[in-house]
């Protein structure tokens, strides 16, 4: 057993408090009847079900990839024990095949050979040009090359069959779990005919088909690049679960950033008036006048120059990654609160004008605990729409900023820096298409379902909704 | 028959169901016939009207039954055909006339559209018919305001455009849903006068709903009584006002509140009004009914028809009110002896400034509240009457110092109030409370009851560890008629009197001297305002609670006010003690307001004194005596200076020239 070392990066922490602030606010939603009846609505939403399902899953992949640690290095023993300079994550090391069987280059999905031609040393016939065999794709195959199909065809059915034996026992615990109590049967019967107050039957089908389409694929990934390589041979479905936790953090943390702000100036602007209000509105028109994505491009390069010239900060290439991350996230918090600002100072103008308000005023009751007691709680239902709805917007810019090379740090893997890197491939002849097409599908799914989830609870939340 | 309405049966698709809102009604109309419809808030009238004009909204279903207008079925009509009748052969008008018209189109464009569509009418021919449109329904100068926005009348004139859209297309069938609640009695009376006026030159027949009894005894010539979807009385107005006959109709004769009633309880009906989802399969009054009898919770009850006088109920006496109250007239009270002053007002003063422009200069002021005294006297009740915006929710909001005075001076108990600040003024307010006018918007929806009313208990540290401050909560409950349990229900879960108790009992965990009610009643139905009426009253004899009673609302005034002070644009024009204000009003502004209160009696269309035009604006009142373009007495010195106080009695206190 080797030794490791815990590494707490900045973000880690933050992700793992938000998830903290989650639990709490579950647990407070169940002390709260009318949250709870807010969000029973959205559990009773078959499409949002389906999307919470989807996310769940991008959501485990990100917690997974947000235990960092370094493995220690052998050394001589009785000597200071050195580590690995590089980080690993826990989902490094349950993927580690992935992660470490590099090929040379560019590789197809499926491929047993490299995309580009080598020159190769063939006993007997000299040097030859031609496509050599992948170091790990479909080794096992060894002379049966073009058996591909029919051997992947086979593993893929194989797991579906375990995926949909794995589906069965979850569905089988879940409606033990519906019909507790119960004739036999009744759980089932209840959940297929739609009759659960929780869209089971939503979930359940969508779980179906992740699992029939996840299992297969990373069990094929044992033996194949499913997705390709990319231009240094690194697998690209592996790429693709690295970038789930950038483009989870982009989304999250950054609404972390804004959340305070918007909510504690909003509130103020709209409460207080006069010219605490001017102030704060005058703040907000500037910022959203100053393009947004010049500001970005500012701070970002300057932070990018603090870093580089305080090199002793950083004791391995992940942390600095990471503190870019963050910058990336603070800028884009900075820049994105004015919208939500805007909206509670208008709800809350409205809200003050309500007769529960006064009627705590004549009690004199003071403003900090009106505000908290009866204007926040009442904002609440707009805060958590522009939250869920904004998320996806962030992941998409952060694909942008990315894209044209002011985002996240070049070797910190997103859907953005994939899509960048995938952008001089476009370019070759015959084309590497397979980094953009994966990339692509994988931010489009997370932000779709982002996005549907966004509207169940917008129906749920939004009185004028109904 | 001009219109007739057959076992018409209307419903909403809720989920998988369709719940009846309407359930088989039948009535009929004839031409120059005025039929009201009347009954509580949510009882189906609006739908029916709805059902009628085939204006359903989207949930909205018909189930069943038919209606037919001039022998022609309107029901199975194909909607295009349908889109002649609306407008041109029938039409609506509603009751906010605020959002009932365009905003983006000028007046004359849209009455245009109708005499266009209905007419073929366009150019000079529809331009002359818009100008005698709106003259017809009051409107001075009328070419010029064709070319006005919306935003550019006040409410009452807004309501006459919307008559006058009507009327456009020469309908033959007018119906009118609520067409005067949002509006003052002075205007109500002008639109009502307008309509009776209408009515005669072209024999149209009106569909009036609305839920007052006086509007209906001004108005109709027969009533038809609806509750939960059903009709459960039909009469002509003089079997209706001489003999009510259904427990229901009779229970809202007795809720209502008058000076004949002072001193007694009003009668109340329990509970509420079924939900749709649950409607008793027998007598759907059953519950709340005075004469329940076991057969009626079985077997819904049939039409019995004694001389155009219908009536669906097994209670075979009917008729024959057995309980009447005792009429007379309670007026001991009234001469109580007047105390020593609990709250005076000085001089009062709200001005509100207008800002304009970029930099937000000051142009002007709105004057809600300019020049006011008064005093409250411990344990009685004063009512503040006037039309709305005259200033009165101002003038309680100033007093509490919610708003801050500009001038003047609040004292309570001698104490000076205006300027204080912090705990002096927290400790001050434990004296005084408020209570609102929307019950809905007066109870943070996120707050449990329990909270809520601790939440005065709270700020102003009224003391005492857990246990005891159930018990108080508990025994708040309890005195305003709420059961203890509901201490951990949040205010969803009550109807709009429940809401209201609950906002009573919130004020009165502070225990205060004075409560300032602001149109605590108009908000609900005449049978739950019965019900808050009779808390207070019950609360002031127990606790000797003062009140300020702000509302427009005479019937109230008159059942529950010891004294009476009526504000016109920010002053007050007359006091008195509720006796002498009622009998014997001597400001020409009294006087008007009294006489324009539709009483729910045969004989309650008496001569009346009609006040033209509108409140004008606080922000630029007419100079002399504000009432003077109004008033039928305006004499030159009315124009030229504010007339001073003069006390006719000890207590009555009237300002007019006409007054020596
Ligand atoms: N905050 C405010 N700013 C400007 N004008 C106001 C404000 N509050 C009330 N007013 C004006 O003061 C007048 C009196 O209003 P209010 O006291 O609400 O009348 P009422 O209670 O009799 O209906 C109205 O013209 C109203 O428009
Ligand atoms: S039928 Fe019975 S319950 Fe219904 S109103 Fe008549 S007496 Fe009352
Ligand atoms: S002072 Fe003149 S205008 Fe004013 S109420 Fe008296 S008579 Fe009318
Ligand atoms: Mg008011």
């Amino acid at each position: 057993m080797m030794g490791f070392q815990i590494v707490l990066l900045w973000s880690d922490i933050l992700i793992w408090l938000l998830v903290a602030a989650g639990v709490g606010l579950g647990v407070l939603i169940v002390r709260t009847p009318p949250l709870l009846s807010a969000w029973r609505n959205v559990g009773a939403n078959r499409v949002g079900m389906a999307s919470a399902t989807v996310l769940l899953a991008f959501v485990l992949i990100g917690l997974l990839d947000s235990l960092h640690y370094r493995v220690a290095l052998e050394g001589k023993p009785g000597q200071k024990t050195q580590y690995a300079v590089e980080v690993l994550s826990v989902l490094d090391a349950l993927v580690t095949p992935l992660r470490t069987r590099n090929e040379k280059t560019y590789s197809e999905p499926f491929a047993t050979r490299l995309y580009a031609k080598e020159t190769v040393d063939v006993p007997g016939q000299g040097t030859v040009r031609e496509y050599p065999r992948l170091k790990y794709g479909g080794k096992h195959l060894a002379e049966r090359e073009d058996e591909v199909a029919a051997d992947a065809g086979f593993t893929a059915f194989r797991a579906g069959v375990l995926a949909f034996l794995g589906w069965l026992a979850v569905a089988g615990i879940v409606s033990g779990v519906v019909g507790h109590g119960e004739a036999p049967g009744t759980g089932w019967r209840r959940i297929w005919r739609g009759e659960t107050a929780f869209a089971w039957d939503a979930v359940l089908v969508t779980l179906a088909l992740m699992l029939l389409v996840a299992v297969p694929l990373f069990w094929l990934s044992g033996q194949y690049h499913v997705f390709g390589t990319d231009k240094v041979g690194q697998d690209v479905l592996y790429q693709i679960l690295k970038s789930v936790r950038t483009g989870l953090i982009i989304g999250l943390v950054t609404t972390l950033v804004m959340l305070p702000m918007a909510v504690l100036l909003g509130i103020v602007a709209g409460y207080y008036r006069g010219w605490v209000d001017d102030v704060i509105q005058y703040i907000y028109t500037v910022l959203n006048s100053i393009p947004g994505v010049l500001l970005i491009a500012a701070a970002v390069l300057m932070m990018q120059v603090v870093i580089d010239t305080h090199p002793q900060w950083f004791s391995t290439a992940a942390e600095r990654a990471d503190l870019r991350l963050l910058a990336l996230c603070f800028i884009l918090g900075i820049t994105s609160w004015t919208g939500l600002c805007r909206l509670l100072r208008g709800e809350t103008l409205k809200l003050r004008e309500l007769e529960y308000i006064q009627a705590a005023q004549t009690f004199g009751v003071s403003s900090w605990r009106i505000i908290i007691r009866h204007i926040l709680p009442n904002l609440m239902h707009i805060v958590i729409i522009a939250l869920v709805m904004d998320f996806s917007g962030l992941v998409l810019a952060e694909a942008v900023l990315s894209y044209v090379g002011i985002g996240v740090d070049p070797t910190m893997t997103s859907f953005g820096t994939m899509i960048n890197n995938a952008r001089m491939e476009l370019g070759r002849e015959p084309v590497v298409w397979w980094s953009l097409t994966a990339a692509f599908a994988a931010m489009f799914i997370l932000v779709l379902a982002a996005n549907l989830f966004a509207d169940a609870v917008r129906d749920a939340f939004d009185p004028r909704a109904a | 028959m001009m219109l007739t309405v057959d076992r018409l049966r209307l419903g909403f698709a809720a989920g998988k169901r369709v719940l009846a809102a309407v359930d088989g009604i039948s009535f009929s109309i004839a031409k120059g016939e005025t039929f009201a419809l009347l009954g509580e808030s949510g009882c189906g009238k609006s739908v029916t009207a709805q059902g009628i004009m085939r204006l359903l909204p989207p949930a909205g279903r018909v189930l069943g039954g038919s209606v037919s207008m001039e022998g022609q079925s309107l029901l199975t009509l194909p909607e295009a055909d349908m889109r002649a009748w609306r407008g041109g052969r029938m039409a609506m008008i509603f009751q906010e006339p605020a959002t009932s018209l365009n905003p983006v189109l000028t007046v004359g464009q849209q009455i245009g559209e109708v005499l266009e569509r209905h007419l073929g009418m366009t150019g000079a021919a529809a331009t002359g018919r818009m100008v005698e449109l709106l003259r017809q329904v009051g409107i001075a100068d009328p070419e010029r305001r064709l070319n006005e926005y919306p935003f550019q009348f006040s409410g009452g004139m807004k309501q006459r455009v919307m008559i006058a859209i009507a009327l456009a297309g020469e309908p033959e069938l007018l119906i009118a849903d609520e067409p005067t609640t949002a509006l003052d009695v002075t205007v109500q009376a002008q639109i009502l006068d307008l309509l009776v006026r209408l009515q005669a030159e072209r024999g149209m027949a009106i569909l009036l709903i609305t839920h007052d009894l006086g509007v209906v005894a001004r108005m109709a010539h027969r009533i038809g009584v609806m509750y939960a979807g059903e009709l459960v009385e039909v009469a002509s107005r003089e079997a209706f006002f001489s003999q009510p006959r259904h427990p229901y109709t009779q229970a809202l004769f007795k809720a209502l509140p008058d000076m004949s009633r002072r001193g007694q309880r009003l009668t109340t009906i329990p509970g509420q009004v079924p939900s749709l989802a649950a409607m008793p399969a027998g007598c759907r009054f059953a519950e709340r009914c005075a004469r329940v009898m076991p057969v009626c919770r079985e077997q819904s009850p049939v039409w019995r028809d004694e001389q155009s006088h219908a009536v669906r109920c097994h209670w075979r006496d009917a008729g024959v009110d057995a309980d009447a109250a005792g009429g007379g007239h309670e007026i001991t009270d009234l001469s109580v002896s007047a105390g020593k002053e609990f709250l005076r007002v000085a001089d009062l003063k709200v001005h509100f400034p207008i800002r304009k422009g970029l930099l937000q200069r000051t142009v002007g002021h709105v004057r809600a509240v300019d020049g006011l005294s008064l005093a409250i006297l411990p344990g009685r009740t004063l009512a503040l009457v006037g039309e709305s915006g005259c200033g009165k929710t101002t003038v309680g909001k100033a007093l509490l110092q919610l708003i801050p005075p500009t001038e003047g001076s609040v004292l309570l108990g001698g104490q000076p109030l205006v300027g204080l600040r912090g705990a002096r003024l927290r400790s001050a307010r434990r004296h005084m409370q408020m209570i609102f006018q929307d019950p809905f918007a007066s109870l943070n929806p996120r707050l449990r009851v329990g909270e809520i009313i601790a939440e005065g208990m709270d700020a102003l540290a009224v003391v005492g560890d857990a246990r005891s401050r159930r018990e108080t909560m508990a025994a708040l409950l309890t005195q305003v008629g709420l059961p203890e349990e509901a201490i951990d229900r949040y205010p969803h879960e009550f109807s709009g009197g429940q809401r209201q108790r609950i906002a009573v009992a919130r004020a009165l965990a502070v225990q205060p001297s004075l409560l300032i009610c602001d149109e605590p009643t108009s908000a609900l139905d005449v049978s739950v305002q019965a019900q808050i009426l009779n808390l207070l009253k019950k609360l002031q004899s127990e606790l000797g609670v003062a009140y300020l009673f702000i509302t427009h609302n005479f019937a109230v005034v008159e059942y529950l006010a010891h004294d009476i002070a009526v504000m016109y644009l920010g002053r007050i024009v007359e006091r008195g003690r509720a006796e002498e204000v009622l009998r014997t009003p001597k400001h020409p502004y009294t006087q008007a307001l009294l006489s324009a209160i539709p009483l729910p009696r045969l004989e309650g269309a008496t001569a009346v004194i009609r006040l033209s035009g509108e409140t004008p604006s606080p922000a630029n009142p007419p100079s002399g005596c504000h009432f003077h373009p109004r008033c039928p007495h305006a004499m030159d010195v009315c124009r030229s200076r504010y007339p001073e106080p003069v006390d006719v009695t000890a207590t009555q206190r009237v300002s007019c020239h006409l007054l020596p």
